[in-house]
């Protein structure tokens, strides 16, 4: 067996994907959270109910209507953006010329209503969703066995991420996504719908948080708290890397995931503090973020 | 004194009378849970309504001051007022330090910064061994206050509270009204202009944050008294996010609107109680509702309506 560090490989290397999954949820979540506050300035609390959503989307369409899982994970973030959009529409639209923590507390309380009404109807116990067949088993990669699931999870996070960064970043419409986020009645002025594009904007972010529910679904069991576990941690990654940057946030969200595998093996203690220490260290060195502009 | 004015004077005896009344119409326990509500508010309106921050982390100082104070009730077997006291040093230590780092950015990266801390807060409190992890501390005895009063008595103890209550309600009275709070608030509308008058205004938001931490520190530790028990769901973000309802609906920046939302909340959480996760849904719809149609609070209304602050 290779041991590295005098630890054994497999263990090492198993930790790491452990890590790298985790990452690419908190790099999904962080980025829809850093697209929705460069738009709307609002810190979307509610990312975490809306990810548990998809979740239970894609569990809903396979238990009520014999969808299966890979039309859910299209039709999922579809539904759950279209809810998202409604939100946006007929709720947080009101708050744009307040205090940004009004936003805050307003999701906050959404997420509380939405949480709570699922776990009225689901219990908190969590309910199974199978991997589809043609995901199940693993590889031999010779220094470790990968799960299939597990590899496929890191792969669509990766593409999804990037082609993400990509829109934004790339093309015209992410160019005019851009020039919103700096100076809105500007671009309105050129004849922009600029309150579509936010809107859009929202249910856009929504969506990436319910298709990272769905790849979640069959990792995690499905239960109306997976969406709180998660998204405490996604703020301090958000705090870490700064909302400044598309890539920022898809770096730090992978790269903390890596950190706390790491954790795993060498400090296992520590595992769900790690990645608050990190944040400790950032801020008293670089108080803006890894990615930010100084404030 | 302590800068009341008139109709805050009104204010503050028909509060009195209501503290004193009601153990003789409800259940003083209930009423303990409320006052506890309350003081832990009124801490964290000192830093949202005063200085414009806002903390989500708050329950790690109302918690950890509840574990220290039933720790060494139990263990120690101090006195209750120490352990009291034990318990607001606890807020404000672990307040200075979480704060020394939180203040470095403001609006909404405070708290979210803070809400992180706390979540650190929390999994120690899972990991520590004094803690008891997820059976917390139980069981602790009420003991005596200074060795001769029995506080098995609920009326006692209900004294006690009240005690504790108005005098952390005063402190905090006065610390708004004294020139440092002028500062606070003079930093809540313009930081820029306060730093250039030549304030400090890290090491004021950071005393003002240690000040409230210490009173959380306190409510929580008094709690801990009251109920003979300290659990993780005191340390838990829900707690944080309670406070900030409680005072949202109250009036925020309001001298008694913490203590009025005190109130409404702890009697909705009572009467919902057997309904399970529809206190959740009930807490969250409040929230939307009064950051939608309702942001005064109830007393900010009352206020406004009368055209008084209160």
């Amino acid at each position: 067996m290779i041991m590295i560090f005098g630890i054994p490989g497999p263990l090492l290397f198993g930790q790491l994907l452990l890590g790298l999954i985790n990452g690419a949820f908190y790099a999904m979540l962080s980025l829809g959270l850093a697209v929705i506050f460069g738009m709307l300035n609002i810190i979307n609390f509610a990312h975490g109910a809306l990810f548990m959503m998809g979740a239970f989307a894609s569990w809903m369409l396979l238990d009520y209507a014999g969808i299966g899982y890979f039309p859910a994970l299209i039709l999922a973030p579809l539904l759950v953006g279209a809810f998202g959009i409604f939100l946006e529409k007929t709720i947080i639209s009101r708050l744009y010329k307040l205090d940004h923590l009004y936003g805050l507390l307003l999701t906050f309380g959404l997420s509380l209503v939405i949480e709570g009404l699922f776990r009225n109807a689901y219990g908190s116990s969590g309910l199974p969703y199978r991997i589809p067949a043609i995901l199940q088993g693993a590889f031999n990669l010779g220094f470790m066995y990968l799960p299939i699931y597990r590899g496929w999870v890191v792969v669509a996070a990766l593409v999804v991420c990037i082609s993400t960064w990509a829109i934004i970043e790339k093309t015209s419409l992410g160019a005019t996504l851009r020039a919103a986020t700096e100076n809105a009645p500007l671009v309105q002025a050129f004849g922009v719908n600029v309150p579509r594009l936010i809107t859009l904007t929202y249910g856009g972010g929504v969506a990436l948080a319910a298709f990272a529910g769905v790849l979640a679904a069959p990792i995690y069991s499905v239960n109306p708290n997976m969406g709180t576990n998660f998204i405490n941690t996604v703020f301090a990654v958000v705090v870490i890397g700064g909302m400044g940057s598309i890539m920022g946030s898809i770096v730090t969200g992978f790269g903390l995931g890596v950190v706390e595998g790491l954790c795993k093996v060498f400090y296992p203690q520590a595992s769900a503090t790690v990645v608050f220490v990190v944040m400790v260290i950032v801020l008293l060195t670089r108080p803006s973020g890894l990615f930010g502009k100084a404030a | 004194m302590f800068g009341f004015s008139r109709a805050q004077t009104i204010a503050f005896v028909v509060m009195l009378v209501l503290i004193v009344v009601s153990p003789y119409v409800l259940y003083p326990v209930f009423l303990m849970r409320v006052l506890c509500a309350a003081l832990f508010a009124c801490a964290f309106n000192l830093m949202i309504g005063y200085v414009g921050l806002l903390s989500f982390g708050h329950a790690a100082f109302f918690g950890m001051g509840s574990y220290v104070a039933a720790w060494t009730m139990k263990v120690w077997h101090v006195d209750a007022s120490i352990a009291v006291i034990f318990g607001a040093l606890t807020g404000a230590v672990l307040g200075l330090v979480l704060g020394y780092l939180a203040i470095r950015r403001s609006g909404i990266y405070f708290a979210m910064i803070t809400l992180a801390l706390a979540q650190m807060v929390y999994f120690f409190c899972l990991e520590a061994p004094f803690t008891g992890g997820e059976d917390g501390i139980q069981q602790v005895p009420r003991g005596h206050l200074f060795g001769f009063i029995d506080l098995s008595n609920d009326m006692t103890m209900y004294w006690v509270v009240a005690a504790i209550f108005l005098g952390g309600f005063l402190l905090v009275h006065r610390i708004i009204h004294s020139p440092f709070g002028q500062v606070l608030k003079g930093i809540r509308e313009n930081e820029p202009r306060a730093t250039s008058l030549g304030y400090r205004t890290d090491d004021y938001k950071l005393i003002a944050f240690v000040l409230s931490c210490m009173i959380a520190g306190a409510a929580g530790g008094t709690k801990a008294l009251v109920f003979g028990i300290a659990t993780l769901t005191d340390v838990h973000y829900s707690t944080s996010g309670e406070v900030v309802l409680t005072t949202l609906l109250g009036g925020l920046g309001t001298v008694f609107g913490p203590a009025m939302g005190a109130l409404v909340v702890t009697s909705m959480e009572n009467y919902l109680a057997q309904f399970g996760a529809w206190v959740t849904v009930t807490q969250g719809v409040i929230f939307m509702i009064c950051v939608l149609a309702f942001r005064r609070g109830i007393i900010g209304e009352i206020g406004a309506y009368l055209k008084i602050s209160l």
